[in-house]
């Protein structure tokens, strides 16, 4: 039963917010995406420092989600010949990021100044 | 990335660190990651500051899924711990007998430390249930009497009275009580009972926390109040309300039941007592400020914080000028003794506290629980090792098929963690099918702590530490194993990994040995007590403690009455009962007294017609004569007392008698008789004087007509009774119980050690047969071979029963001294001792040997008979 549980929790494959921005980043790297590289891209983007331990760690998360697989790649000399993983997003990947752009589009959708209504905190 | 920075590495110690807690297959991206950083860091800073954020980066992969120890989440266990029960749970069908063995030894051994831990955490709880139990204490003195210092609880009434009045800011409560257990008869109308109860003063309700369910801790503020316990007053009005009832006592006066308490737990000193009454009651309200008398106990509660010695050094002060002669002489000396000593530590030397005999007990059993405990664990470890052996092939395919150390270690634990549950299963059982009958052969109320959170917390403990212990050898011995070796049948165990199983065997029959040494010496120490001359007759003897305040005056009428029926031979009264010592007084002077002599003696008063109800046997002179009216003046003395006082013709001696509360007389005596047992059968008789005194009369004897039977007689004599006392119940006891009932203690030591030791060897040779099944198992081969090459029954037999054999003789050479010396010492603590005869150490050293020969012999003859071919045939 305990085991059931854990499972259970184990499954959910919402999408956070940081994991989304790490997703969307693998996309973007492509055949580069490999933890380093993508968090030199989130600090180059979003200005903000994180470490390869969170982004690993991330990474990690998001591959137990199933949007993402990996496997070995290349190794280069600054990398003192070790090999690099790569990530590539899955269909479940792109369909969970799919569904989280339609949702906040939706979301902005409604949002009355867009929508050209005026805008009334007071409700 | 420039060339000229590929000489400088990223700090050693960090990428160590890293090494030390990461996960294996992680090692090389996550390396690979952190020089690519390094060096694009170096390419933009300094490297100062390359190295920090090395360092930075380092720390930062301190997490859950990176580290060694965590598993990953995703990593389906599930099956291959199922997989693990499942083989765990073969394993033990497979092997029935040995599981058996196993889980039932560990089982019983579990249950004895059990019972025994339940026992011993009773003795220790002993009075806590009393809500003043830290600041109460019992006054006691210690006095001086040839040349020994004695310790005793028998105090003046003054004393207290003293001491309630003078210190109101040290003391809180002040209660005298009445010495001696006061057995009463209290009746609602025709329902009454014998019954033991307490006589107090009005705040004992309150200083013993006693929990009233009608009124309150005032209920003995008038003096003919009573409180009744909850049992007892439900055997009494049954359902009707006991509140202002009134109840009589002694079929005498009327007392006003003024509360209902909750039963005192049995481990109490106060238990026995069913009733609280008032001490005024029974001494009168005019005694209370006596100096002479000493016939009575003091309790007293401390205010929170006020040292009981300092009470102390005030009271030997201020008692002192009104101590009588004798008690200045003996050099009496008072003292507070704190309530949580008084069951295990109440027993002194010279003045000085000394290990009690109830605390040797403690620590004896408590001794014996583990020994039971460590045996059964040892047989388990010692089992499941050896029978582990016999899966290292197991091992090694498990190890060819890719199974990794880390499972096989989990493996064996679960096992063993599987046996270890079930023998604590059965023990749960079993636990609750003997607590009925341990708690009748210890005398506990003990109930069963299915709800104490600190028993299930020590016994889970336990059982997880027994399954560690035991699955630890298996577990990492085993797993060791080269797969190669392990299936060719190599094993490099040899002599050496057969060296702590012999260890352990022989540890294990040192207990048992032991035990069966101990066993018979407590029996015949309790056979050498019984077989002691008595010195007069219990059998066909009635003993009745008349309650009826008639009986001085009709002491006459009812010898008259029960002689004229033919059913009884010989009647007579006493003070005091003729099994117990009570009555204790110095001041005996005669002609030729050593000076320095100032024993005290045992004093009764006794009626015509004692001697011959009671079967005393004179050795010189005569029993008092109703002719004779001198007789008042003659005393009777035993042969102790003769022999003290160094008499060689004691008839005819003058004797003075100077008790301090009335003017000396002089008493010639008469008769010597055989010493009688009084007290306990394991002391020496004391001296005892027997005083003519028709005067104090409250027990009657009656011998039974030897030529009727009790049946037939009975119902007779409780006619006769009826008649006289209308108000009184029969209720009588037969003296021949009352005096076997003084070997109770030991008579329960001795069951409890038998059953301890039955138990120990049982569980020993559980372990032995196990261990003969497994070497003959494992010499299959060998003996085939050596019979097929012409060895008989008998050298194969005593081949494989040898070593046993040898194990156990060893046990012998360790386990005799051991229990030499420690029965020495138990056996100092009496007077009266058997001795340690050789036979039985003998006795247990061949039990011992028997026990091991007849449970191996079975094993090595299944072996032996076996036909060879097919333990050749085997692979």
């Amino acid at each position: 039963m305990f085991y059931n549980l854990v499972t259970y929790i184990m499954k959910e494959t919402k999408l956070g917010d940081f994991e989304e921005t790490i997703l969307l980043l693998v996309g973007i790297l492509d055949k580069e995406a490999y933890a380093f590289k993508i968090a030199e891209e989130f600090e180059a983007q979003t200005d903000r420092a994180v470490s390869i331990g969170a982004v690993h760690s991330t990474l990690n998360r998001l591959g137990d989600k199933g949007f993402l697989t990996s496997e070995m790649g290349a190794s280069t000399a600054e990398r003192g010949g070790r090999r690099k993983r790569i990530y590539t997003i899955t269909a479940s990947g792109q369909r969970a990021l799919q569904e989280s752009r339609d949702f906040k589009i939706s979301l902005w959708d409604q949002f009355p100044s867009l929508a050209g209504g005026n805008l009334n905190f007071n409700i | 990335m420039k060339n000229d920075n590929q000489h400088i590495a990223p700090p050693r110690l960090a990428e160590k660190l890293l090494l030390l807690f990461l996960k294996e297959d992680l090692a090389e991206e996550v390396l690979g990651d952190l020089d690519e950083k390094f060096y694009s860091q170096l390419d933009r800073h300094s490297q100062v500051k390359a190295k920090r954020n090395y360092w930075y980066q380092v720390v930062n992969y301190m997490r859950p899924f990176a580290f060694k120890y965590f598993r990953s989440k995703l990593f389906n266990n599930n099956g291959m711990i199922k997989h693990n029960f499942k083989i765990s749970y073969r394993q033990m069908l497979r092997n029935k007998a040995y599981s058996f063995i196993n889980i039932s030894g560990l089982a019983i051994g579990l249950v004895v430390a059990m019972l025994i831990g339940l026992w011993v955490q009773d003795e220790l709880a002993f009075n806590k249930s009393h809500s003043n139990y830290e600041t109460t204490y019992q006054l006691l003195r210690h006095e001086k009497e040839d040349g020994e210092t004695y310790t005793n609880n028998a105090l003046v009434t003054a004393m207290g009275t003293y001491i309630s009045t003078n210190y109101p800011d040290m003391v809180e409560n002040t209660v005298i009580s009445r010495a001696r257990t006061q057995n009463r008869v209290i009746g609602n109308g025709d329902n009454k009972y014998r019954q033991v109860g307490h006589f107090m003063q009005a705040g004992a309700p309150a200083m013993l926390g006693l929990e009233m369910i009608r009124g309150t801790h005032d209920g003995l503020t008038d003096m003919s109040s009573i409180l009744l316990s909850e049992s007892f007053a439900k055997r009494l009005f049954g359902d009707e309300d006991p509140m202002n009832k009134l109840v009589k006592m002694d079929a005498g006066a009327d007392l006003m039941v003024t509360g209902v308490y909750k039963d005192i737990p049995n481990n109490s000193k106060f238990s026995e007592g069913k009733y609280f009454a008032r001490i005024e009651w029974i001494i009168g309200p005019d005694n209370m400020n006596i100096w002479e008398n000493y016939n009575v106990n003091i309790y007293i509660q401390l205010k929170p914080n006020v040292k009981p010695e300092a009470l102390n050094v005030l009271i030997n002060e201020a008692f002192q000028p009104n101590l009588n002669d004798y008690a200045r002489s003996t050099e009496m000396e008072f003292f507070l003794h704190p309530m949580k000593d008084w069951h295990l530590n109440s027993e002194w030397k010279d003045g000085q506290p000394v290990r009690s005999q109830a605390m040797n007990f403690v620590w004896l059993y408590g001794v014996i629980g583990l020994f039971v405990l460590v045996l059964a664990c040892i047989n388990f470890m010692n089992l499941s090792t050896a029978r582990s052996e016999k899966r290292a092939k197991e091992v090694g395919i498990r190890k060819t098929l890719g199974s990794l150390r880390k499972q096989l270690i989990a493996q064996f634990y679960i096992e063993s963690f599987l046996y270890s549950l079930l023998a604590f299963g059965l023990s749960l059982l079993l636990l609750f099918a003997l607590l009925p009958w341990f708690n009748g052969v210890s005398g506990k109320e003990i109930s069963a702590p299915w709800q104490s959170t600190q028993f299930w917390l020590l016994t889970s403990g336990f059982v997880v530490l027994t399954s560690l212990l035991s699955g630890s050898y298996p577990a990492f011995y085993l797993s060791s194993f080269k797969p190669i070796k392990a299936l060719k049948g190599v094993l490099t165990g040899g002599k050496r990994a057969s060296i702590p199983r012999k260890v352990l065997v022989v540890f294990q029959f040192t207990i048992s040995i032991a035990l069966i040494i101990g066993t018979i010496t407590v029996n015949n120490q309790i056979q050498t007590a019984k077989q002691r001359p008595v010195g007069y007759s219990p059998e066909g003897m009635l003993s009745i403690r008349p309650a009826s305040p008639n009986l001085i005056s009709k002491r006459k009428v009812i010898k008259e009455e029960l002689l004229k029926t033919g059913m009884a031979v010989a009647v007579g009264n006493s003070n005091y009962p003729v099994t117990s010592t009570l009555g204790w007084n110095p001041g005996f002077t005669w002609e030729g007294m050593d000076p320095n002599f100032t024993k005290s003696f045992n004093t009764i008063s006794i009626s015509h017609g004692y001697g011959d109800a009671v079967g005393m046997k004179f050795i010189a002179g005569r029993d008092f004569s109703e002719e004779l009216e001198t007789d008042n003046r003659a005393i009777i003395i035993n042969r102790s007392a003769m022999e003290a006082m160094k008499l060689e013709n004691p008839v005819g001696t003058t004797v003075t008698y100077n008790p301090s509360w009335r003017e000396a007389r002089t008493y010639t005596i008469i008769g010597v008789v055989e010493d009688m047992i009084k007290g306990s059968p394991f002391d020496q008789t004391s001296l005892s004087v027997m005083f003519l005194d028709e005067g104090f009369m409250q027990w009657l004897y009656i011998r039974l007509n030897p030529d009727v039977s009790a049946s037939q007689s009975l119902p007779v004599i409780e006619k006769a009774f009826s008649e006289v006392f209308p108000e009184a119940p029969f209720d009588y006891t037969f003296a021949d119980d009352d005096y076997n009932a003084k070997f109770e203690e030991e008579q329960r030591i001795s069951s409890l050690a038998q059953f301890f030791s039955i138990l120990a060897v049982f569980i020993s040779s559980l372990g032995l047969f196990g261990l003969a099944s497994y070497v003959a198992e494992q010499r299959t081969k060998e003996i085939g071979i050596r019979k097929v090459l012409g060895a008989s029954v008998t050298t194969l037999w005593r081949l494989l029963s040898k070593d046993f054999a040898l194990l156990v003789l060893l046990s012998c050479v360790i386990s005799i001294p051991l229990s030499y010396s420690v029965l020495d010492g138990w056996l100092q603590g009496y007077a009266v001792k058997t001795e340690l005869y050789w036979w039985i150490f003998a006795a247990g050293a061949l039990g011992g040997l028997l026990i091991t020969i007849v449970t191996v012999s079975f094993q090595a003859l299944k072996a032996a008979v076996a036909n060879p071919v097919k333990s050749l045939r085997t692979e």
